[in-house]
């Protein structure tokens, strides 16, 4: 399971860093250094695109993960370089983003795009597997998740845009219907897609969403 | 009142309907003239909705433009925009203004639209605003309160008889059948054997199926349906009888393939009758009647 990031293009990061002159660069080793968006590679090649725009580097550093509580730890071993900086740029995803600006008073300026949490199905395939909905269906649905798999994350059947096995918005995705209904007819199991699935609760957990755990 | 397109469904006549799409834009006059030129052939009009994700004037207001030249509406609603409540509130304010039947969609995707950065709401599925309806009919919403004038509406849905595969469209068509859909409009059907099988199995329900016509005005258009738009099949005999005749002749030749797809029909009496959508060639519709001999 991994944090799917792209970088964003350089115009905005350039934009985010308007009067932003000093500029210390955190990558991370888990998730953006597997996408190749937020390595050892990708940091040194920010330092170069950040010198061109006549920033002034305090620093960079890739941490072996972003999003823990290790976080802290790195922050600390580079505390003099960071609070040196006007700014820190991120290339961890946005839960990484998040976290650093736990520790930090100082702007964490988000380098790439988070986009989805993503399992890899075949090598170097990854899909959303879960779009953390808190109703699953996926005892029903033959391990096809509809919410993530179908377009209009639908939960009665498939729309009539679906066409050879394949979806309208996108004739290389497969239709998660076609997926569902075949899965079913192997293990036997069609009576549940004839099931009325009532309009899905929005609201389980409550925007914003915690949870204590005791 | 009553709807007159269920009265015309329930007296087990061939049940003609077509449709027009509002403008994009506050000019009305093309549409209205469309609505003026077949209010008195058809037993309903349906007024799309956004229709393939464009955004244009609403199909409510499309529905009142027919109910004022006197006409009989179906206002065509889909999930794509609203959540449950704004459609819930058009309902209430369609059927409050003498709307009387709803065709009720999934709607396409936005992405295929004219507001491709658009959310794409899908709050409810074409089902379940099938089971909104019949709620608010039995005088409540679907937060459970009680509604001071419940709706009474006659309730559709669609169904794609060429659907590839076809098994998961007729278990959705069965669910809808089951939440009280009245009738059904199909996608575009051109071949009368493989439609014939279809009916076999859809007479078996307890609803009225039209049998969807779309107006063939190219042989290029009908070739591009067959290999882009989901669900239709143009027949290769089709294509080449269109492809045969000079280009200001094909839109002829189209309207006399949907004339005698429609005589048949009736002829053989293979469902309870037809829904024409002659995109962008509504001034075809009277032909494409007379062509059928209706």
């Amino acid at each position: 399971m991994k944090s799917m990031t792209k970088q964003k293009p350089i115009e905005e990061i350039q934009q985010s860093l308007e009067s932003l002159d000093k500029v210390f660069i955190v990558g991370c080793g888990t998730c953006t250094t597997l996408t190749n968006t937020g390595g050892v590679e990708q940091v040194d090649e920010m330092k170069d695109k950040l010198q061109e725009m006549g920033k002034w580097l305090t620093g960079a550093v890739v941490i072996p993960t972003a999003c823990d509580d290790m976080t802290d730890v790195a922050m600390k071993e580079n505390e003099q370089a960071i609070r040196s900086a006007d700014c820190l740029l991120s290339m961890s995803c946005a839960l990484g983003v998040h976290r650093m600006s736990l520790y930090l008073d100082i702007p964490v300026i988000p380098a790439v795009d988070t986009l989805f949490i993503g399992v890899e199905e075949t090598p170097g395939l990854f899909r959303e597997a879960c779009a953390q909905c808190g109703q699953c269906l996926l005892g029903i649905t033959a391990g096809v998740c509809p919410i993530t798999a179908c377009h209009k994350s639908l939960v009665n059947g498939p729309c009539g845009g679906t066409n050879n096995g394949k979806c309208e918005v996108d004739s290389e995705k497969d239709c998660a219907w076609t997926l569902i209904y075949n899965r079913l007819k192997e293990q036997n199991r069609l009576h549940l897609m004839h099931q009325y699935q009532p309009p899905r609760n929005h609201h389980i957990t409550l925007q914003p969403k915690s949870m204590k755990i005791s | 009142m009553v709807s007159r397109f269920k009265e015309a469904l329930d007296s087990g006549k061939f049940v003609i309907t077509s449709e027009v799409a509002p403008p994009k834009g506050t000019n009305l006059e093309k549409m209205q003239h469309h609505i003026e030129l077949l209010k008195d052939k058809v037993d309903g009009i349906n007024i799309t909705d956004h229709q393939s994700s464009a955004m244009r004037f609403p199909s409510l207001g499309g529905c009142l433009a027919v109910l004022e030249s006197g006409g009989e509406a179906i206002m065509q609603m889909t999930c794509r925009d609203r959540n449950r409540m704004a459609l819930e509130a058009d309902l209430l304010f369609a059927y409050s203004r003498g709307v009387r039947n709803v065709l009720c969609l999934t709607g396409d995707a936005v992405p295929v639209g004219d507001h491709k950065e658009a959310k794409g709401v899908f709050d409810l599925d074409s089902l379940q605003l099938l089971n909104a309806i019949d709620c608010l009919a039995g005088g409540e919403d679907l937060g459970g309160n009680a509604l001071d004038g419940a709706v009474e509406f006659c309730m559709g849905a669609i169904v794609t008889p060429e659907a590839e595969p076809l098994e998961p469209q007729l278990i959705k068509f069965e669910k809808k059948v089951e939440a009280g859909a009245e009738f059904f409009q199909t996608q575009a059907i051109y071949d009368l054997e493989n439609f014939k099988k279809f009916m076999d199995y859809a007479r078996k329900f307890n609803t009225k199926i039209l049998a969807g016509i779309v107006l063939l005005s190219s042989a290029r258009m009908a070739k591009y349906m067959t290999a882009n738009v989901p669900g239709i099949f143009v027949p290769q005999e089709l294509i080449d009888e269109m492809s045969a005749v000079p280009k200001e002749e094909m839109l002829a030749k189209g309207v006399e393939i949907a004339g005698r797809t429609i005589a048949a029909l009736k002829k053989d009496n293979l469902c309870n009758g037809v829904h024409i959508m002659a995109i962008g060639r509504e001034e075809t519709v009277p032909d494409i009647l007379a062509a059928a001999g209706i």
